[in-house]
């Protein structure tokens, strides 16, 4: 795709202009994932294969119905399942559907050191330019969801693109379309997040007084947002509470980048200054030695 | 024509250049995924994944010809009592006061703290580089480690090239010094005023 220009992009890895970015008028997207109307049927996951012509390797059935187990190169969403109990006594089976959340704030876009290799739309979509991809694994480092996969055929990283190429031509993702109960929803990013409180609300009425809209403010709000049944205990289902960049990573990637050039080009400047005012040590004769080899 | 004394022998001399090769192509292709500003340094390895992949492998191999020096020069760069003068003095040398200092041996307290900080820049360059070698290392790193890891990587690196700069720029500073790595000798005259513990020592023998 990076070769039919878009002119929409609002964030580029390693890049210290601005880039082009003159059609930005556009409203930013969202994908809701209601999660109490999800019945694990995984027409999502297949849909993804789908549209993006992509087939993961067959692999073994690990005794739970997760599969494959975990998101893959090849598997850009999951379904994952918890059996879990929330109250003592009290089981519940919750179904999440994993993969990128499309951070407001990406921390995989900031720790990128290949120019172009993740943009970020003005829709709000964070997109790997795999071609500009070099395969060091940076952006897995500045996940804070545990996302991005390097495929180990072609050493790029892939997930989840929330079906970039249709969303740019006024289509939802292929997911959204594809679920049969309704319980993955796409729109503008304002009218998800009112969607999502008001389907919050009546969880609350129907019993889950903790349920809630989950859009992490720590990373700026994503535009990958779910309706918990417990928003008050996302770790039920291997979500972070509060997720960020790692303060880590915003160090290296932030203020320790433009100091540390600064202190190394300043470095060779002071040496440079150095050198012309005080000049060099030069070899000194032995005392009188001059004198003696003048004569 | 003063006399000519023998300060490194070929062998020395040839593994501190290869020391030299490898910290710049380990340095271009490892400061290109620093800083944007820095990416066009990936050229010199053969661009964006050519410089992911090599980096490791010239990082390491810089680290086992560095270990080299070590050996062979580590004795001679341990601190002793007599460093205290020196190191009191520093201010008065970068005034270009020669005169005040004290006589020194083979290498004189910066040179020594030099030889100290490449050392401890390039273990830990080696170890944390290790934690996020991809694709066969990191993958079985914890994704807190590694963040961590990154960030101790980019500051061994960045004290490691002060300290080469540092290193550099005393070579060109102190005049008939270059000759000792390139050629091997130094002139009689540069020992006595700049390490006259190790010319009356070079004298007796
Ligand atoms: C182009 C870059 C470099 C130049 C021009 C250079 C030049 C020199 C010179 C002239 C000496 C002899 C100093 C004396 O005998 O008093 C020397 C010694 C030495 N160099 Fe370099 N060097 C360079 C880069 C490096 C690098 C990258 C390393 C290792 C990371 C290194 C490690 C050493 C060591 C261990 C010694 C032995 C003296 C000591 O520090 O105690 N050099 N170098
Ligand atoms: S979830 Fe991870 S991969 Fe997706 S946008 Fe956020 S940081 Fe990037």
């Amino acid at each position: 795709m990076a070769s039919l220009q878009t002119q929409d992009v609002v964030a580029r890895s390693a890049t210290t202009t601005p880039t082009p970015q003159v059609r930005s008028a556009v409203a930013p997207v969202a994908k809701l994932i209601d999660e109490s109307k999800c019945i694990g049927c995984k027409a999502c996951q297949v849909a993804c294969m789908e549209w993006n012509d992509l087939r993961d390797e067959i692999g073994s059935n690990v005794g739970v119905y997760d599969n494959p187990a975990d998101l893959t190169p090849n598997s850009w969403t999951v379904m994952k399942f918890f059996e879990v109990e929330p109250k003592a006594g009290n089981l519940e089976w919750l179904i999440r559907k994993d993969g990128c959340m499309h951070c407001e704030d990406p921390g995989c876009l900031k720790a990128c050191p290949s120019p172009g290799a993740i943009v970020k739309y003005a829709n709000g979509i964070v997109d790997f330019i795999s071609e500009n991809c070099i395969g060091c694994g940076y952006c897995i480092t500045g996940c804070p969801f545990d996302v991005p996969r390097i495929s180990p055929k072609d050493n790029k990283a892939y997930k989840c693109t929330l079906c970039s190429d249709r969303v740019g031509v006024g289509l939802e993702p292929a997911c959204v379309k594809a679920c049969p109960t309704g319980a993955i929803n796409f729109g503008t990013k304002e009218d998800m997040v009112t969607y999502g409180d008001k389907r919050a609300g009546e969880l609350k009425e129907r019993g889950f007084q903790n349920a809630g809209l989950y859009n992490p403010a720590g990373v700026g709000g994503t535009h990958v947002m779910y309706v918990l049944k417990h928003a008050d205990q996302p770790e039920l289902e291997k979500l972070p509470r509060n997720p960020s960049i790692s303060p880590a990573v915003s160090l290296w990637k932030g203020v320790a980048k433009p100091l540390a050039v600064a202190g190394m080009i300043g470095a060779a400047v002071v040496g440079f200054f150095h050198y012309m005012k005080v000049g060099p040590i030069e070899e000194q004769p032995e005392d009188g030695k001059r004198e003696k080899e003048g004569s | 024509m003063s006399k000519l004394l023998q300060r490194y022998n070929d062998r020395e001399r040839m593994n501190h250049w290869f020391v030299v090769l490898l910290f710049v192509l380990a340095g271009c292709s490892g400061f290109a995924l620093f800083h944007p500003s820095l990416f066009f340094l990936s050229t010199v390895t053969g661009g964006g994944s050519w410089a992911r992949i090599l980096h490791p492998f010239l990082g390491v191999l810089m680290v086992l010809s560095f270990l080299g020096l070590f050996l062979r020069f580590v004795a001679a760069n341990r601190f002793t009592a007599a460093d205290k003068e020196w190191k009191k003095q520093m201010g008065q040398l970068l005034k270009g006061n020669k005169s005040a200092m004290p006589a020194v041996g083979k290498y004189n307290y910066g040179q020594k703290l030099v030889f100290w900080l490449f050392a401890c820049s390039l273990i830990v360059l080696l170890i944390t580089g290790f934690l996020f070698w991809r694709p066969w290392f990191a993958p079985y790193v914890p994704i807190a480690v590694i963040r961590v890891a990154v960030l101790l990587h980019a500051i061994a690196a960045f004290v490691l090239v002060l300290s080469v700069i540092v290193h550099i720029y005393a070579a060109i500073w102190v005049k008939g010094t270059l000759r000792a790595m390139t050629r091997g000798t130094v002139t009689e005259e540069w020992a006595r005023s700049n390490h006259r513990i190790w010319y009356d020592d070079a004298m007796k023998r």
